[in-house]
């Protein structure tokens, strides 16, 4: 079944900005990817335009790549498992990339990973194998910061919900988004942010139906 | 009876390939030991994914008997025994920020005792091997227990999780670069005292069709499927 999907509904600037129109406006078609340069002190925010559907997101210094975002330092430091307002967006050096200064989903996940065909056939089984997968968009979008294999870190998933128990188990629930939420990051200094709209067509994380993201930007 | 044995003393990092169906026991010399932990495939570039790892077997911990995944979807090891059931894989490696509640250390002060961070100690490791900073992953934190508060937003860390003599053992799956560091673990509030690990490696025993590791899980199973046939 191929859902109708609506035109997106017109955004508005961040709180206290709002007459200020954003400089930069793309939508991320489903399943496709962005790479978006975000100087010190810009937002970016990134929204759920039809709800459901995740946002696989990789951060890097723009300066030095090897200086990339760090699920696990992240979590650490802010002694939390799931990213919402006020999460500092760490590097594997400890620096803060970005901070996100608003939510209106309330949490995101930061430990499952992106999907890829290999670990898609791992899940799911040999018949998924050619499917497209998060780590061929980032690896197709990030070819042209240098961003290869090698500097593929653990990501973020934007809108999406996995929740760990206090004993040690982990599951995957449907979203906890909706239509036109959104999540919005303020650089720390100039990043590179590295997405994937995740065309995860096995499990819940898109409701089964991968939908479009909007990307709007505010900086000067 | 093994191979060999070699012992990593506590604040220490080291390297090591292994070949393809050794059983590789880690036993920790003192109590709350911790030992951060990467394992690299056998062309050097395949790494330890803890994402991966975690969501094919639905668990937020590692204990046996887990198959540890890699990005491209292989079987690396397969974590066959253990005297613990939680292995932390959620904390990350500490850095040498996390060392300055120690003081000042230096080589001119301490010599060998000089501390340094997981973080540097496995960069160190990584680059011996052409690797580096940039190949850094989440580690499986051996002999340490980071837990979660049912709403997420607590992480605690369990001292006194580990005593000395305890074990883990990891059956290679493939011909693997296996980094360690004896650092503590970063979000320890312990005084420095970073126990030591004892490595041994010996020969696997043929894998028949109802290893636990095979039989734990679909996912599991296919893994290490995956990884026969990358190696066949």
């Amino acid at each position: 079944m191929t859902a109708v999907h609506t035109s997106p509904a017109v955004a508005a600037g961040p709180a206290g900005n709002p007459a200020n129109g954003p400089v930069h406006d793309a939508t991320i078609g489903s399943g496709d990817g962005a790479l978006v340069r975000v100087p010190a002190g810009g937002r970016l925010r990134i929204v759920d335009l039809f709800g459901n559907q995740a946002a696989d997101t990789l951060l890097y210094d723009a300066d030095d790549i090897d200086n990339r975002y760090s699920a696990f330092d992240t979590i650490r430091e802010q002694g939390a498992v799931f990213l919402t307002t006020g999460s500092r967006l760490l590097s594997t050096r400890l620096d803060e990339l970005a901070v996100i200064t608003d939510d209106t989903v309330g949490r995101h996940d930061t430990i499952g990973g992106a999907c890829a065909q290999e670990s898609n056939v791992i899940r799911y089984g040999e018949h998924v194998r050619h499917q497209h997968a998060c780590r061929q968009t980032f690896l197709a979008y990030g070819a042209a910061a240098g961003i290869g294999q090698r500097e593929l870190g653990h990501n973020i998933n934007f809108f999406m919900n996995v929740p760990v128990t206090s004993a040690g188990g982990l599951q995957f629930d449907d979203g906890l988004s909706a239509p036109g939420k959104y999540v919005e990051l303020t650089a720390s200094r100039d990043i590179w942010v590295l997405l994937s709209n995740c065309p995860q067509l096995n499990n819940p994380c898109n409701g089964w139906d991968p939908t479009p993201l909007q990307l709007l930007g505010w900086w000067s | 009876m093994s191979l060999y044995a070699h012992e990593i003393p506590g604040g220490a990092a080291w390297s090591t390939p292994v070949r393809a169906g050794r059983l590789v026991t880690l036993t920790a010399l003192g109590d709350d030991a911790n030992c951060s932990t990467l394992i690299v495939g056998a062309d050097r570039v395949d790494r330890m994914n803890i994402p991966d790892t975690l969501k094919a077997q639905m668990s937020a911990r590692i204990l046996p008997p887990m198959v540890l995944m890699s990005d491209r979807g292989l079987a690396l090891a397969s974590v066959v025994a253990s005297s613990l059931d939680w292995h932390d894989c959620l904390g990350g490696f500490g850095h040498d920020a996390h060392l300055a509640r120690f003081g000042p250390s230096s080589y001119q002060a301490d010599r060998n005792e000089w501390r340094r961070s997981a973080h540097t100690g496995l960069v160190t490791e990584l680059t011996k091997h052409g690797l580096g900073e940039r190949d850094l992953h989440a580690p499986v934190n051996f002999f340490s227990r980071v837990s979660i508060g049912e709403d997420g937003s607590s992480l605690s860390f369990a001292p006194g999780h580990s005593v000395a003599g305890d074990t883990v053992t990891l059956r290679t799956e493939q011909d693997v670069l296996i980094v360690v560091s004896t650092a503590p673990h970063p979000m320890s509030v312990a005084a420095y005292a970073p126990a030591g690990v004892r490595v041994t490696v010996d020969t696997a025993p043929v894998v028949g069709p109802d290893d636990a590791s095979y039989v734990f899980r679909a996912e599991s199973a296919r893994a290490l499927e995956m990884t026969r046939r990358a190696v066949a």
